[in-house]
C-alpha cells in the first residue's frame, strides 16, 4: 500500500469521496453516441463558474449606491487593471450563458430528453432558467444607465397588472415610491448572494436527478437495457476519462469564440450591451426607444402584442409557464425526433425558427410588419405547445433500434 | 395499534401540533425580513412639493418638473386642443375620469385641471411606467394617422390626449395621472399640495 491509497483511505473511512467519485465520474456511464449538441451541457457549467468567478471580483470595484454605480463601472472600465477584460467576461458572458441555455434546451426538445423518466431533470433546468432571467435582469440594473434604469420600470411595473395589491406590490419591490437607490442596492444584494445559491442549489438537484435516470441519447434509446456481465451498460462509457477529455476538446474551441467576441465584439452591436446604457439613469427621460436584451426579446414581444395591461401580463407567464409543462405534452411514445413522424420534426424547426424570429423582434420598435409578425409568432408558439398532444399521440411512428446507433 | 405501548394516535397529534407551532413560528420570523422591503422612513420622507414658475410657459409648449423623483408635465394648450377635447369621447377608453384615484376632485373634468388652459399631468405611464412623449401638434403621425395632439409612450404604444386621458386601442388601461397642484400666484405652481396658498 503506497501513502497515496493510505490517506484516501483515511479519508474515505470519514466521507465517501472515491464512492462519489465513482458514482458520478469513473463509474457514471454516458452513451457513447453524444454528438455536438451534447457540449451545451457542460458549457453551461463553465459559463456558470465564470460568471461566479467575475462575479466576486467585481464585486470589489463596484458601487451599489444611486450616486456611483456608474462611476464605479466607468472606474472598472478605465481605471482597475485588467477591469475592462473582467467586466466584459461577465456582461457578454451573460449572453453566452444564454445562448448555452438555448441550445441545451433545443438538444432537449430534439432528443426527448424531457420525456418519462427524466420530467424532474427538465423541470429542475427550467427553474434554473427561470432563476438565471431573474439573475440577468437584476444584473442588468446594476450599471445604473438609462436602460438598466427603464428597463427596471417595465419589468417592475409588470406587477402592477396583478389587481389588487398590484400597486402596493411594486411598491414593496421598489422599496420606495420610485425606482431609487434603494431598489439599486437590494437588487445588488439578491444578484450577487441571493439568486446565486438558489441556481447552484438547482444545478445540483439537475445534475443529482440527471445521475439518478442516466443521459438521454440522440437515439432516445435505453442504454441499460443491454448490459455486459459486469452489469454496464453495453452502449455506454464512463464519464470520466472518457467524456472528461471530449468536453476539454469543445471548452478549447468554445473558449476560442468567447475570447474572440469579448477581445473584438464585446458590446455585439448593441446586443450585449445596449447603446442606450452608456447614458447615467434619468428618472425623467425615456429613451426614444426602450428594448430588453435580446434573450428576453421572445417574451417581450408576447407581452407587446396584447393592447391589454393584464391579459398581455397573463400570456407572457403563460409562454414561461407552459415550458414547464412540456413533459407532459409530449405523448409520442418514441423519444428521439430522429424517430418521430415529418410533422413533429418540421413543427420543431419551426417552432425553434420563429422562437429566433420573436426574440429579434423583442429588440425592435412594435409597430407596422414588425406588430404583425409578432402577433404571427406569439400564435405559433402556442399553437406548437397546444398541438403537440394530438400530433405526437396520434402520429406514426419510426421502430426506434434497440442499440444506439453511431 | 399499539406495538410496544407506543400510542400512534398521540404520536401523530404531537407531530402535527409541533408543525405547526413550527409553521406559526416560521411565519412569524418571516414578517421582519418582508417589511423590511416597505419604503424606508427616509424614502418615505423624500415626498416634499416641488415649485415651478410657468410664466413663461407659451402656448403649445411643455415643461417638466421633478417631483418626488417622477417628470411631471406641466403644459399649456392652445385654444386649438381645448377645443378638440370635448369631440375626443369616442376615441377614449374612460372620457369622463371615473377612476377617481387617477385625479384630485378639482381635476375631474374634460380639461382634468383647474384651469382651462394650463394642465398637469404625472409623466409616468399608466401601462408600464415609461415616460411619455410629448407630441402636440395635430396632424398625421408614424402611430397614428388622425392625430389630435397628446402623448406617445415609446414603450409600448400608449397614446393619451392633451388631459392625459387614454385612448382606446392602447395597452395602459387608466387615463395619466393628476398629481395634486395648487397656484401659489398667478406665474407659481406648486405641485404636491393641494389646497390654493396653501
Amino acid at each position: 500500500m503506497s501513502k497515496m491509497s493510505d490517506f484516501m483511505g483515511w479519508v474515505d473511512h470519514r466521507i465517501p469521496l472515491t464512492a462519489t467519485f465513482e458514482k458520478h465520474m469513473s463509474k457514471y456511464y454516458a452513451p457513447k453516441n453524444f454528438n455536438f449538441w451534447y457540449f451545451f451541457g457542460v458549457f453551461a457549467f463553465l459559463m456558470l463558474a465564470n460568471q461566479i468567478l467575475t462575479g466576486v471580483w467585481l464585486t470589489m470595484s463596484f458601487t451599489p449606491t444611486a450616486e456611483e454605480a456608474f462611476a464605479s463601472v466607468e472606474y472598472i472600465m478605465r481605471d482597475v487593471e485588467m477591469g475592462w477584460l473582467i467586466r466584459y467576461m461577465h456582461s457578454t458572458g451573460a449572453s453566452f450563458f444564454f445562448i448555452v441555455i438555448y441550445m441545451h434546451m433545443f438538444r432537449g426538445l430534439m432528443y426527448g430528453s424531457y420525456q418519462k423518466p427524466r420530467e424532474l431533470i427538465w423541470i429542475f433546468g427550467m427553474a434554473i432558467y427561470l432563476m438565471l432571467m431573474a439573475e440577468a435582469f437584476m444584473g442588468y440594473v446594476l450599471p445604473w444607465g438609462q436602460m438598466s434604469y427603464w428597463g427596471a420600470q417595465v419589468i417592475i411595473s409588470l406587477f402592477s397588472a396583478i389587481p389588487i395589491v398590484g400597486d402596493d406590490l411594486v411598491t414593496w419591490i421598489k422599496g420606495d415610491f420610485l425606482i431609487s437607490g434603494i431598489t439599486l442596492n437590494r437588487f445588488f444584494a439578491l444578484h450577487v448572494i441571493a439568486l446565486p445559491l438558489v441556481i447552484v442549489a438547482l444545478v445540483f438537484l439537475h445534475i443529482v436527478a440527471l445521475h439518478e435516470v442516466g443521459s438521454n441519447n440522440p437515439d432516445g434509446v435505453d442504454i441499460k437495457k443491454y448490459k455486459d456481465e459486469e452489469g454496464r451498460p453495453l452502449d455506454g462509457v464512463p464519464f470520466h476519462p472518457y467524456y472528461t477529455v471530449h468536453d476539454l476538446v469543445g471548452i478549447v474551441v468554445f473558449l476560442f469564440v468567447f475570447c474572440f467576441v469579448i477581445f473584438f465584439w464585446p458590446e455585439g452591436n448593441g446586443y450585449f450591451l445596449e447603446h442606450a446604457n452608456f447614458e447615467e439613469a434619468n428618472g425623467l427621460k425615456t429613451p426614444a426607444h426602450i428594448a430588453p436584451v435580446w434573450y428576453f426579446g421572445a417574451y417581450y414581444t408576447i407581452l407587446r402584442v396584447v393592447p391589454d395591461k393584464l391579459f398581455g401580463v397573463i400570456l407572457m407567464g403563460a409562454a414561461i409557464a407552459i415550458l414547464f409543462v412540456l413533459p407532459w405534452l409530449d405523448r409520442s411514445p418514441v423519444k428521439s425526433w430522429r424517430y418521430k413522424g415529418w410533422i413533429s420534426r418540421i413543427n420543431l424547426v419551426v417552432f425553434a425558427l420563429f422562437f429566433v424570429l420573436l426574440t429579434w423582434l423583442g429588440t425592435q420598435p412594435a409597430t407596422g410588419i414588425y406588430a404583425k409578425l409578432g402577433m404571427v409568432g406569439t400564435v405559433v408558439y402556442f399553437g406548437w405547445f397546444i398541438t403537440l398532444p394530438f400530433i405526437s399521440a396520434k402520429e406514426k411512428t419510426k421502430p426506434v433500434p434497440e442499440r444506439v446507433t453511431g | 395499534m399499539s406495538n410496544d405501548g407506543v400510542n400512534t394516535g398521540r404520536r401523530r397529534f404531537l407531530i402535527a401540533t409541533t408543525a405547526v407551532g413550527g409553521g406559526i413560528g416560521a411565519v412569524g420570523v418571516a414578517v421582519p425580513f418582508v417589511k423590511s422591503w416597505n419604503p424606508s422612513e427616509k424614502a418615505k420622507a423624500a415626498g416634499a412639493p416641488a415649485k415651478a414658475d410657468i410664466g413663461k410657459v407659451e402656448p403649445g409648449s411643455m415643461i417638466v418638473v421633478e417631483w418626488r423623483g417622477k417628470p411631471v408635465y406641466v403644459v399649456r394648450r392652445t385654444d386649438e386642443v381645448i377645443g378638440l377635447l370635448e369631440g375626443l369621447a369616442d376615441e377614449l377608453k374612460d372620457p369622463n375620469n371615473t377612476v377617481t384615484s387617477q385625479q384630485p376632485a378639482y381635476a375631474n373634468n374634460i380639461f382634468r385641471s383647474r384651469k382651462e388652459d394650463l394642465v398637469v399631468i404625472e409623466g409616468v405611464c399608466t401601462h408600464l411606467g415609461c415616460a411619455p412623449k410629448y407630441f402636440p401638434e395635430v396632424k398625421p403621425q408614424a402611430f397614428q394617422e388622425n392625430w389630435k395632439g397628446g402623448f406617445y409612450c415609446p414603450c409600448h404604444g400608449s397614446r393619451f390626449d392633451l388631459s392625459g386621458r387614454v385612448l382606446k386601442g392602447s395597452p395602459a388601461g387608466k387615463n395619466l395621472r393628476i398629481p395634486p397642484y395648487s397656484y401659489v400666484d398667478e406665474n407659481t405652481l406648486i405641485i404636491g399640495v393641494d389646497e390654493e396658498n396653501a
